[in-house]
C-alpha cells in the first residue's frame, strides 16, 4: 500500500512540536528588521501532528530495504552492519554537542580521539599521515587530486594528465575534471588487471598521477602493485590508491607498503559508520611523509600533552569541508577500530574473503565469472548468457527484490558485459549466503522457464517496476499544490 | 569483540568448498614481502570497556548541556525534538545507502522528495537536490555551476561570506581558470558600490550570505539586481532558520541559494556532518550537482519515486558530470525533514522569533556595560558584533566568562585582522534570559 506525501496529511492549524514561550520581552520583527527584508508569507510546510509524524516516517521507513533488515550485496559499497554501538558513543552529549569554536580546553577528549583515529588509520594503512576533514570518499578524491596538482607545482612543472583504468568508479574520472586535470584511461588487460605494456605507453611526462583502485572493482589485487608503483615513480609521478575496496585489505596488505603515495579511505564502508540512505560519509585522506605538508588544514597536533588545531602549514591545499570534517561519523569509525582492535580488523579482513570466495564457488557454475581467479572482497559475474531468454541483469535485480534480497551493483563495472559486483561482506553468516546462492540459482531457472515473470519483476514490492524514462523526460522533483512541473499522480490506498 | 558470524567451523567448511586447504591459498596474488603485516593497533574491547573508554573521552570535553555557549559563526545550536532522534535511529532509514533499486527503497526515496519539497518551500526555489556535503562545499558547487553554465571566468564573493566558504572555494577552483575577487565590506555589510564597480560582462556570479559572517543584514535585492544586469548569476548562502521570519532567496532573485542544514534537526557535533543544501531555478535544473529525487508512475500506473536525471551524474557522465559528488549526507536531509514536518510554519516562525528576540534582548544588555559597544549600525537577526574597547584584553575576559560557565563571542580577529576587539556573539532559543542576564553580571564585573 502506497503511503500519502506528509503534506497531504496536512490539515491547518495541526502542530507537531512546541516551543517554550518566549521569557524576554515580545518584539515586532517590523522594530528591527526592515520590512522589505522580512518573509511576507509563511513557507507551506506541512501541519501535522507530532503522531502523524510518527506514524508517517514508521511507515515509510519500513518500505525500505536496509542492512538491519535485509541482506544488501551492493559490491564496493561494503554494507557490512553498523554496530548500535557506535551509534552510542557518537550521541554521547559529550561528542555531539559541542562547538567547532569552543575554546580547545574545552574539547581535549574530542581532539585526543580524532588525534588516535589519525594513528590509527596509519597504522592500517602504513602511511604516515591523515587527514579527516573530507566527507566522502568523492571528496576525498579531490583532496587527493589538489595534493598531487600542488607536489607537481611545487616542483615548478605542469602535469596535466591523470591515468584511470577503465575498471574505475564513475567518482575518479569526475574528481579529476574538476580539478583541472584531463583524464586518460588505461585499458585493462586479459586478465582483468593493469596491463602494464598498456600503462608504459600512456604514461608520458605529462602524467601527474595514476589513480587506481586496489583490489580493483572486479575484486582483484593488483598483483604487480610495485611494479606498477616503480613505473610511476620512475617518472616522478604519483601513486593515487582509491581506498574504496580497503575491506579487503584489513590484516592482508598495507597500501603504503605497495608505493602508494596518498589514497582515500571511506569509513562508511570499511570502518562500519551507516551509510544512512546516501550519506554522511567520511573520506580521510593518507599521504607519504613527503606529502604531509600539502594536507588541509587545520590538523590537530599534539603539543606537550596538550592537543590543538593548527590553521597553518607551508604547502597546505587549503580547507575542502567547514569547520573539521564529519565529525560525528569519525566518532563512529573510532569505537568501530578500538572495539574491533588488532585481531577483530584481521579477521574481518579474512572473512570478508573467504565469504566472497564461498559466493563466487557456489554461483559459477550457474553464472560465469569473467576474469577468474581468487577473489577478494568481491566479485563479479556476467549474466549475458540469460540474454538469449531476454532477461538482462537489471531484470534479475528486480526479481532479487521479490526474493527478499537486496541486488547487487549492476551493470558496473563497465568493462563487463550485463554485469553483477557482489560484496557479501564478513558480518553475513553462511546461511544467508546459502539463501542467496539458492534464490539466485532459482531466478536464473525462472529466466529461462518463465522469462516474463523476471522481466516484469518485480511484484512484491509497494510499487512495481517504475517508468524511469517518464521520470526523466518529465521530471517531477517536489510536490505542489499548484502542478508547476506536471500532474500530481493519483496517491495509492490511503 | 568482532562482528562476524561465522565461526571457526563454518569457515573452514567454506574454505573446502572453495577447494582451497587454507586461508592463505586465496591471497596468493598478495606479493609476499607485503603480505599480513603487523598492524600496530591495540586489541579489541568488549562493549562494557568500548562504553567505558568512550564515556571517559566524552567527559573531558565540556558540552554544550554544560557551558551556556553565545558561539555561532556557522555553527548554530537549535533545539531538537525527541521525535527527530527517534524515528532516524530505525535501522531502516540509518543503514540502507542511496536508494539505486528504487521498487526496494521507497521510503527513502519518498522522504527525499518530500525534503527536496520542503526546501524548495523554506527558499522560495524552484528546484532543490538530494543534499551535498555541507554549506561550504555547496558554495563551492554553486561557483563551479556558475561558472561553467556562463562560461565566465570570474566569481565574486563578498569578504563578508563566512571565511570557511571562502576557503573551500578557493581549494576547489584552484587549478581551473575561474578567478575569484572579494568584495569588501563598509560598516558591516558588503559595499555595493565596489560590487557595482567589479560587475562586468565577465563575471559568472556572485556570492552573499545573509546574514552576513558579521552578523549584518545585507541589501540582497540590490545585490540581486545589480548582478543581474551584465547577466551575471547572483548566488545566495542562507541560514535556514531565519527563514522563518526573514524574506527567502527566492523573493530576491537568487539563481542558485545555498544553505548549511545542519541547524535543522541535528546537533552541532564539533561542526559535523553537516547538510549542504542546494537549491536553483528551473533553468539551471539540467546543471544541478547531486542527486535527485522524482515522482514517477509503476506498470500499473501506480505512483512511485526513483532518481532521476542521472545522466548529469559521475556514474554515467564520468568525466563530464556536473560535480563528483556521490555519497551525499542522506541522513541529516531525512532529520531535517522530519524536523520541518514537526515545525511546521508555525513552529518554525516561533523557532527564529524566539531567536531573533533574545538576541536582540542580550544584545541590548550587553551594550549597557562600559567598554562594550555596537561594531556595526545594522540590522540583524540573532548574530551580532560588539567592539570592546581598547584597553579590555578579550582573551582574558573570556577566560574568566569560561570559568564562570560561559563561552563568550567568537573573537573576529582571527578571520579579519582588520577588526581587533571584535567579536560575534549569537542567541537562539536555547539560551534562558536567567543565562543572558548572568553573563551581563559576570561581564560587568570584569570589563
Amino acid at each position: 500500500m502506497g503511503i500519502p506525501l506528509i503534506f497531504e496529511r496536512s490539515v491547518a492549524g495541526r502542530r507537531g512540536y512546541f516551543l517554550p514561550p518566549s521569557d524576554v520581552p515580545r518584539r515586532d520583527p517590523a522594530d528591527v528588521v526592515p520590512q522589505e527584508q522580512l518573509r511576507s508569507t509563511p513557507p507551506p510546510l506541512p501541519e501535522v501532528a507530532e503522531f502523524d509524524v510518527i506514524r508517517h516516517y514508521t511507515k515509510l521507513s519500513q518500505l525500505n530495504f536496509s542492512v538491519d533488515t535485509h541482506f544488501y550485496p551492493l559490491g564496493s559499497c561494503t554494507m557490512k552492519y553498523n554496530p548500535k554501538l557506535n551509534e552510542r558513543i557518537a550521541a554521547l552529549p559529550g561528542f555531539a554537542w559541542l562547538h567547532p569554536f569552543q575554546p580547545t580546553e574545552h574539547v581535549q577528549g574530542m581532539l585526543a580521539l580524532l588525534y588516535e583515529l589519525e594513528q590509527l588509520l596509519c597504522a592500517i594503512t602504513g602511511m604516515s599521515a591523515f587527514t579527516l576533514q573530507p566527507s566522502a570518499g568523492a571528496q576525498g578524491e579531490l583532496t587527493g587530486l589538489k595534493i598531487i596538482a600542488a607536489y607537481h607545482r611545487r616542483k615548478r612543472r605542469t602535469r596535466s594528465t591523470i591515468l584511470i583504468p577503465d575498471s574505475a568508479h564513475g567518482t575518479n574520472p569526475a574528481s579529476a575534471a574538476l580539478s583541472g586535470f584531463s583524464v586518460v584511461q588505461v585499458k585493462s588487460g586479459p586478465d582483468g588487471l593493469i596491463d602494464l605494456k598498456e600503462l608504459k605507453q600512456k604514461l608520458t611526462d605529462d602524467v601527474a598521477a595514476l589513480m587506481l583502485t586496489n583490489p580493483n572493482t572486479l575484486g582483484l589485487f593488483e598483483r604487480q602493485i610495485q611494479e606498477i608503483s616503480a613505473m610511476l615513480h620512475a617518472h616522478d609521478a604519483l601513486v593515487y590508491m582509491d581506498g574504496a575496496n580497503m575491506n579487503a585489505l584489513l590484516g592482508i596488505a598495507r597500501p603504503g607498503d605497495m608505493g602508494v603515495d596518498l589514497l582515500q579511505l571511506n569509513l562508511h564502508k570499511t570502518f562500519s559508520t551507516p551509510h544512512g540512505g546516501g550519506g554522511p560519509g567520511a573520506g580521510p585522506v593518507g599521504v607519504t611523509k613527503a606529502l604531509e605538508d600539502f594536507l588541509p588544514v587545520p590538523r590537530v597536533r599534539k603539543s606537550g600533552k596538550r592537543f590543538v588545531w593548527v590553521e597553518r602549514t607551508r604547502g597546505t591545499i587549503g580547507r575542502v569541508h567547514g569547520f573539521y570534517g564529519n565529525v560525528g561519523v569519525l566518532v563512529r569509525a573510532y569505537t568501530y577500530i578500538r572495539t574491533l582492535g588488532r585481531e577483530g580488523l584481521v579477521r574481518a579482513g579474512q572473512t570478508a574473503i573467504i565469504n566472497a570466495n564461498y559466493l563466487k564457488a557456489k554461483l559459477q557454475p550457474t553464472f560465469p565469472v569473467p576474469f577468474n581467479q581468487f577473489c577478494m572482497h568481491e566479485f563479479v559475474v556476467t549474466l549475458k548468457a540469460l540474454k538469449a531468454y531476454g532477461v538482462s541483469a537489471g531484470d534479475v535485480a528486480k526479481r532479487l527484490l521479490d526474493y527478499g534480497f537486496y541486488a547487487p551493483t549492476v551493470y558496473f563495472p563497465l568493462i563487463v558485459e550485463e554485469a553483477f559486483m557482489i560484496e557479501p561482506t564478513e558480518t553475513e553468516s553462511k546461511e544467508t549466503l546459502d539463501e542467496f546462492v539458492h534464490a539466485l540459482i532459482r531466478i536464473a531457472e525462472e529466466a529461462k522457464s518463465d522469462p516474463e515473470l523476471v522481466r516484469r519483476a518485480p511484484k512484491r514490492m509497494v510499487v512495481d517496476r517504475l517508468d524511469e524514462v517518464k521520470a526523466a523526460r518529465e521530471p517531477n522533483l517536489r510536490w505542489t499544490t499548484t502542478n508547476k512541473l506536471g500532474a500530481v499522480p493519483k496517491p495509492v490506498g490511503g | 569483540m568482532d562482528y562476524t558470524p561465522n565461526t571457526d567451523a563454518q569457515l573452514y567448511e567454506m574454505l573446502k568448498a572453495i577447494g582451497v586447504s587454507s586461508f592463505e591459498a586465496l591471497i596468493e596474488m598478495v606479493p609476499e614481502p607485503i603480505r599480513q603485516p603487523t598492524l600496530n593497533v591495540p586489541s579489541g574491547l568488549a562493549e562494557a570497556q568500548v562504553i567505558e573508554l568512550g564515556e571517559d573521552l566524552a567527559a573531558k570535553n565540556r558540552s554544550l548541556k554544560h557551558v551556556t555557549s553565545f558561539l555561532g559563526a556557522g555553527a548554530y545550536q537549535h533545539l531538537v525534538p525527541t521525535v527527530v532522534d527517534a524515528l532516524s535511529a530505525r535501522g531502516e532509514w540509518l543503514t540502507p545507502y542511496t536508494p539505486y533499486q528504487a521498487e526496494a527503497s521507497q521510503g527513502t526515496l519518498q522522504a527525499i522528495y518530500e525534503f527536496q519539497t520542503m526546501i524548495c518551500e523554506l527558499l522560495q526555489m524552484d528546484v532543490a537536490n538530494a543534499s551535498l556535503y555541507d554549506g561550504a562545499s555547496s558554495v563551492a558547487e554553486a561557483a563551479v555551476l556558475a561558472f561553467r553554465a556562463t562560461e565566465r571566468p570570474r566569481i565574486l564573493v563578498s569578504e563578508a561570506v563566512h571565511p570557511h566558504a571562502r576557503q573551500v572555494l578557493a581549494t576547489y577552483l584552484s587549478g581551473t581558470s575561474a578567478m575569484i575577487q572579494e568584495i569588501p565590506t563598509v560598516n558591516g555589510v558588503t559595499d555595493m558600490e565596489a560590487l557595482g564597480k567589479a560587475l562586468r560582462d565577465d563575471v559568472a556570479c556572485v556570492i552573499m550570505q545573509q546574514p552576513n559572517v558579521f552578523g549584518c543584514l545585507e541589501p540582497m535585492a540590490h545585490a540581486s539586481e545589480l548582478t543581474h544586469r551584465p547577466g551575471a548569476l547572483f548566488v545566495a548562502s542562507v541560514y535556514p532558520i531565519s527563514l522563518g521570519v526573514l524574506q527567502p532567496p527566492g523573493a530576491y532573485g537568487a539563481d542558485i541559494a545555498v544553505a548549511e542544514g545542519r541547524c535543522l534537526g541535528s546537533p552541532v557535533a564539533y561542526g559535523g556532518p553537516g547538510l549542504g543544501l542546494f537549491t536553483t531555478t528551473s533553468a539551471l535544473l539540467r546543471r544541478i550537482p547531486g542527486r535527485l529525487a522524482g515522482c514517477t508512475v509503476d506498470q500499473a500506473g501506480r505512483r512511485g519515486y526513483t532518481l532521476t536525471l542521472q545522466t548529469r551524474e559521475q556514474h554515467i557522465r564520468r568525466e563530464r558530470a556536473t560535480s563528483n559528488i556521490c555519497t551525499n549526507e542522506g541522513w541529516l536531509a531525512l532529520r531535517a525533514t522530519i524536523f520541518l514536518s514537526l515545525l511546521g510554519p508555525t513552529g518554525l516562525r516561533e523557532m527564529a522569533m524566539l531567536s531573533l528576540e533574545k538576541a536582540h534582548y542580550a544584545n541590548e544588555r550587553l551594550r549597557e556595560i562600559p567598554g562594550i559597544s555596537a561594531a556595526f549600525d545594522q540590522p540583524f537577526f540573532n548574530e551580532f558584533t560588539l567592539r570592546y574597547s581598547e584597553t579590555v584584553d578579550i582573551a582574558k575576559v573570556h577566560r574568566a566568562l569560561a570559568k564562570a560557565g560561559f563561552v563568550g563571542g567568537f573573537p573576529l580577529a582571527h578571520w579579519y585582522p582588520t577588526l581587533p576587539h571584535t567579536t560575534l556573539w549569537c542567541v537562539t532559543e536555547v539560551i534562558s534570559q536567567d543565562a543572558i542576564d548572568g553573563l551581563i553580571d559576570t561581564l560587568k564585573r570584569m570589563v
